[in-house]
């Protein structure tokens, strides 16, 4: 009797398990970009759990399987590796943009869609025999400058400061940033560089300071980007002062306090989602995702950076459902893959907590300008929507 | 460059090199007496400020429970009356952090005992059990402990930055706030400090003698072991009261104290790792260094700060003579 209970058990377990689509999730929750890479994960296991109880896709169980990074390139491409053997269908992730770069070979050479969370422009552009096979949701660099200079053109800015990370981030921000600003006429007249473990900047500040720009920019993210602009303030600064989207987070708020009233940034929409005008495409979508997250963590412990891993799962559901019409998992994963990817790419018109996305066969980011961004201005240690460019 | 910007750099160079200066101090004197290079102690110096923010947020740091554990051990590893002192020492810091949960002004010097008693719980359980081992093990086990104390640093408090409120508030003049004053006394006061006590007290000039020959010094009643401890704890109490009072400027974060700690190492090294003037006049040359090439190259700023590390070592290797190991 018991054996036969076992059995049945057994035989349970694997019709489940056969039926369950793998989807490989890699972020870094520990390291350097574990601010971001925390909520990423939190997300992740809050889809898992509505999943589970809403019973997944298209009568098929989904299942996650979640691997940190700890903010390595290594690590990153070896966990994509575990999971293009453990026969993922397709892997979202990872946090950070060098490790989602050192991921695009593996998933290009496995032929396994990935959607990365990073944010750099080169992830996916230009569409190559490898990107072939690469998404990502969260907005460029370029997208982001293109509203930091739209808003310092409404302001009549003409003379600008930049200081930045003197990393991959810093500099990504200086090269779009100085090309948007060419194009749109404004001039750079000081461009200076700090690091994130910096305990001073007040040389590089003094420098901006002597070129007196009318704005700064400073480009870099989470709580050290506070430093440079607590010392132009104490040091006189009287001008504009933008951050980049990476200091969207409640840290920057808690440390910066009185020092950084006043700061404008472009941000997704979700940051400002319950300002947003009526109609404005992301707001119901968010506002769901916010309601969602915060009933899981806690009132106010949500942040942009998960609701790139939220718009990631909202574009790969559909295209699943999509692709299992096309081809099984079970029998054939390669023909899923490739149908799974170019499901993805077909994605047309999707609302996401982020903005609209489009994808094509040139564009993998598939999000446009005037629903992605919008620029908001700290008032009083909150997030004050100022403009959107619809 | 005009006068003010030149003022501004200078007192900034100032400020940020005698912190450079103390931690200089510390490697040299841990150095000096035990032969370990305490790579750890940028992060003995991040502990102080975020255990004092947790403190003052009502919760008790995960920074606490590991100093208590590796109290625990160095209870354990000394036995007998020896080890009253752990135990003593251990429950004295678990109720001043719990007094200093109620009280603010308490937290300040429960935050610096709980550094110090990790400081001494560190060398016991860490450094002396392998006490003949060469300079390079000792080494291999700083590095180590340096990147366990970091893991655990993130575990601790997290990713982000904190900043306590500072001691006080406002400026003096333009580039100098009343907190800036305060790491400026306390350097002076700290190097003074240790003059006399090298220069005068019993306790200092064993400490000396125990750094020059230990043998030596061990035929005279010295206890290595107990040179050892004090070395320790001077370094980690001077690590832990710069880290309180730099944070406020600074920001507080996990990941900020190796830098700190490895340019403190790059004016050690400009003394040899034996001198103490030479190596805060170092570290006051490295702060002066790294202001002005952040005024005129930032992106190269690092770099430049650490190629100083070369004309020192190659001025070294001219003056030393061969030893046989």
């Amino acid at each position: 009797m018991k054996r036969w209970l076992l059995a049945g058990l057994f035989l349970a377990l694997s019709a489940l398990a056969q039926g369950a689509l793998k989807v490989g999730v890699v972020v870094s929750a520990t390291g350097p970009a574990a601010s971001l890479g925390i909520p990423e994960r939190n997300t992740m296991l809050l889809i898992q759990e509505i999943l589970e109880r809403t019973g997944g896709v298209a009568g098929r169980k989904v299942q996650f399987t979640i691997l940190d990074d700890a903010s390595d390139t290594t690590q990153a491409v070896r966990n994509t590796r575990r999971l293009v053997e453990e026969g993922v269908v397709a892997i979202i992730g990872t946090t950070t943009t060098p490790a989602s770069l050192g991921m695009i070979p593996v998933v290009a050479e496995a032929k396994v869609p990935m959607i990365s969370l990073a944010a750099s422009k080169d992830i996916i552009y230009p569409v190559d025999a490898q990107r072939y096979w690469v998404f990502k949701t969260p907005q460029t660099e370029e997208l982001m400058a293109r509203a930091i200079v739209a808003d310092m053109v409404a302001r009549g800015v003409k003379t600008v400061g930049y200081i930045g990370f003197n990393d991959a981030y810093g500099e990504g921000w200086a090269r779009f940033f100085e090309a948007e600003l060419k194009a749109k006429g404004l001039q750079l007249v000081v461009s200076e560089r700090y690091n994130r473990t910096d305990t001073s900047v007040t040389g590089q500040v003094l420098r901006i300071l002597a070129r007196r720009p009318e704005a700064v920019l400073i480009g870099a993210s989470g709580t050290p980007a506070v430093l440079p602009q607590r010392t132009l303030r104490e040091r006189g600064y009287g001008g504009l002062i933008y951050q980049t989207h990476g200091v969207a987070n409640p840290d920057f708020l808690r440390v910066g306090g009185k020092d950084v009233e006043g700061t404008l940034l472009p941000a997704g929409p979700i940051l400002v989602a319950e300002q947003l005008p009526s109609g404005y495409p992301s707001k119901r979508v968010a506002l769901d995702y916010i309601q969602r997250y915060e009933a899981k963590y806690g009132i106010g412990s949500y942040s942009t950076f998960g609701a790139h891993a939220w718009d990631a799962w909202l574009i790969l559901r559909p295209a699943l459902e999509r692709a299992l019409k096309k081809a099984d998992p079970d029998k054939d994963l390669a023909a899923f893959r490739a149908a799974l990817r170019d499901e993805i790419e077909a994605t047309r018109g999707l609302v996401a907590t982020h903005g609209v996305f489009t994808f094509s066969k040139e564009d993998h980011l598939g999000l446009r300008f005037e629903d992605s961004a919008v620029m908001v201005q700290v008032e009083r240690g909150r997030w004050k929507l100022v403009r959107t460019f619809r | 460059m005009d006068a003010t910007i030149l003022g501004l750099l200078l007192l900034d160079a100032l400020q940020n090199g005698v912190v450079y200066g103390l931690l200089a101090l510390a490697l040299v004197l841990v150095f000096a007496v035990t032969r370990v290079i305490l790579v750890p102690i940028g992060e003995l110096l991040m502990f102080a400020p975020l255990s004092l923010v947790w403190l003052q947020g009502g919760k008790l740091p995960g920074t606490l429970w590991l100093a208590l554990a590796l109290g625990l051990l160095w209870a354990l590893l000394s036995r007998g009356r020896g080890s009253l002192w752990p135990l003593g020492l251990g429950a004295l810091l678990f109720l001043l952090a719990l007094l200093g949960l109620k009280l603010p002004l308490l937290a300040y010097p429960a935050a610096v005992l709980l550094v110090v008693y990790l400081g001494l719980a560190t060398y016991r359980v860490f450094f002396q059990p392998m006490r003949e081992a060469t300079v390079l093990a000792y080494l291999i086990m700083a590095v180590g402990l340096h990147v366990a104390y970091q893991g655990l640093g993130l575990v601790f408090f997290g990713p982000e930055q904190y900043r306590p409120a500072p001691l006080l508030s406002g400026e003096v003049t333009v580039g100098l706030s009343w907190q800036g004053v305060l790491v400026l006394l306390f350097a002076l006061s700290a190097v003074v400090a240790l003059y006399l006590f090298f220069r005068f007290s019993l306790f200092g000039k064993a400490l000396l003698a125990a750094a020059e020959n230990r043998l030596g010094a061990r035929l005279l009643g010295i206890r290595p072991e107990e040179a050892g401890m004090v070395a320790f704890a001077i370094a980690s109490f001077l690590a832990a009261v710069s880290g309180l009072l730099l944070a406020p400027l600074i920001n507080a974060a996990y990941f900020m104290g190796f830098m700190l700690g490895l340019k403190g190492f790059v004016a050690a090294i400009l003394g040899g790792l034996s001198s103490y003037p030479v190596a805060f006049l170092g570290a006051l040359l490295v702060g002066l260094f790294e202001s002005f090439t952040s005024f005129y190259a930032s992106a190269y700023k690092e770099a430049l700060v650490f190629l100083l590390l070369v004309p020192a070592l190659f001025f070294q290797s001219l003056k030393a003579r061969a030893v046989e190991e």
